[in-house]
């Protein structure tokens, strides 16, 4: 996936790597890392939390999740945002409204780990982990170690 | 123990349990960050309106609830009291009344009288209340933020983030709370917040300002101030509130700042490392001496600044949350 990056962005001076917090943040510091061997200098890296930026607070428990760290003005850098899991799109709706409160990115693309489908915004990924056909009622974590499948309401 | 204060009203802390306690702590831990953002907003209370009521005068609690309520984007009505129909003779009721009847989906309320703002809970059981305040009854935000404040300096000096602590850091905590016990409401705020989590808490203060009953109270009560300066990791001075008639409680201002306020001669009998607090306003020179409360020790103006983020995590549990999704 790195490579692939690579090749597209070119100008890996501008890139920021944002992980979202927090099934997103280890893979993209794994992805970070990946960016910086191939490329030969560093890559900027920080973490979203787009908790207070959803439209579904109502409907969805609050997660106290840990603080956004953006280290730099985002102002013509390139986002690229990662996230573990790609599902209803909601989260990377939250992200685009809340990245606007840090400067007005140049660019911003997407990277999942597991795009399990199930829209129900027009978002798409811009370099997909796997792609992997779900049921609504089955339940998706993605973490460095791999991926489980569960049905919802277990453990 | 109510373990969360989703969806609740927040009257008083006591009763919470610390968990319900950890969890405003932790929430306003995120809003920090929000305040250092150049953009210091976020959409979370959008299209939600917050009601601002104070009956008794306030200037650090009323602009940080109206500031923090605006960096959730909720609108905010601000009803200043002395040139509403209050002057006219209209009941708490009524007014609730009608400025329910414009719609709202929060009061924040600071009152005179002990229990009003949860007796406004009962007039509108569909709207959020927030006491700001109430008598000499509770001040839940600014225990919380007290309580913010000691867990964010520990925290710094142990290079560590206050939420990766939970509540390690006040555990055996020497709190000492000192002055005007009595009528201070914030004192009553302070000692739940600060026991539930776990620290020891004592006051001190002269006979005449201690409450009437200490039975239920979990402090225990130092009758020399001066023997306590060393036992001290918190030292909380309250302020004295001519407002509520304290002058009568003392021979005189000159003999309570010799034996109860924190000149510059106890304040270097303190641990280097003792933290000193006071909730403002400051009568300098009667409970704090003025240079003392510019000691690198106090963090009083820390604690104002953090009045928006805790207050901001208070709007944003009570009103979005809802009972059921507490653990």
């Amino acid at each position: 996936m790195a490579h692939e990056v690579v090749e597209r962005v070119r100008d890996t001076d501008a890139l920021v790597v944002l992980g979202l917090q927090t099934g997103g943040v280890p893979f993209a510091e794994v992805l970070a890392d990946a960016l910086e061997e191939i490329s030969a200098h560093r890559v900027v890296r920080g973490s979203l939390d787009v908790s207070f930026y959803r439209d579904d607070v109502a409907q969805r428990p609050f997660v106290a999740s840990s603080a956004s760290h953006v280290p730099v003005d985002l102002s013509e850098r390139l986002v690229l945002l990662v996230d573990d899991v790609l599902f209803t799109g909601r989260t990377i709706r939250s992200a685009l409204n809340a990245l606007g409160d840090f400067g007005r990115p140049r660019a911003v693309q997407l990277a999942v780990m597991v795009d399990r489908g199930h829209r129900e915004l027009p978002i798409r990924p811009d370099y997909v982990g796997k792609n992997l056909p779900t049921s609504l009622s089955e339940e998706i974590v993605a973490t460095l170690e791999g991926v489980w499948i569960g049905t919802r309401g277990e453990g | 123990m109510i373990t969360s204060i989703r969806g609740r009203n927040l009257l008083t802390l006591d009763g919470l349990s610390p968990e319900a306690l950890l969890e405003v702590l932790d929430t306003a831990e995120l809003f920090v960050e929000v305040n250092q953002r150049t953009i210091k907003k976020v959409p979370a209370l959008k299209g939600r309106v917050v009601a601002s009521l104070f009956f008794e005068e306030s200037t650090r609690t009323r602009l940080s609830f109206e500031t923090a309520a605006k960096r959730l984007s909720a609108d905010v009505l601000s009803l200043a009291v002395a040139s509403s129909s209050v002057k006219k003779g209209e009941s708490l009721r009524d007014t609730i009344a009608t400025i329910d009847a414009l719609g709202i989906d929060a009061v924040v309320m600071r009152h005179q009288s002990s229990g009003a703002a949860h007796q406004v809970g009962g007039y509108v059981p569909h709207v959020r209340v927030i006491n700001a305040g109430d008598g000499l009854h509770q001040h839940p935000t600014q225990g919380l933020l007290d309580a913010f404040t000691v867990r964010q300096v520990l925290a710094e000096r142990a290079h560590a983030r206050g939420s990766e602590t939970g509540r390690e850091l006040f555990a055996g905590l020497h709190v000492l709370i000192v002055g005007d016990i009595r009528h201070s409401r914030v004192a009553r705020s302070d000692v739940a917040a600060y026991s539930a989590l776990g620290a020891e808490v004592r006051v001190a203060a002269p006979g005449t300002l201690l409450p009437s009953s200490l039975e239920d109270w979990p402090v225990g009560v130092v009758s020399d101030f001066d023997e306590a300066l060393d036992w001290a990791d918190v030292v909380g001075v309250l302020r004295l509130q001519h407002e509520r008639g304290t002058g009568a409680f003392v021979p005189s201002l000159r003999e309570f700042t010799q034996t109860y306020g924190l000149t510059m001669e106890r304040a270097r009998r303190l641990r280097p490392t003792t933290i000193i607090m006071h909730p403002g306003p400051m009568n300098r020179g009667v409970e704090i001496d003025s240079a003392v409360a510019d000691l690198p020790a106090a963090v009083i103006e820390r604690q104002v600044s953090n009045g928006v983020p805790i207050r901001m995590a208070a709007l944003y549990l009570s009103v979005t949350g809802s009972p059921e999704e507490a653990k």
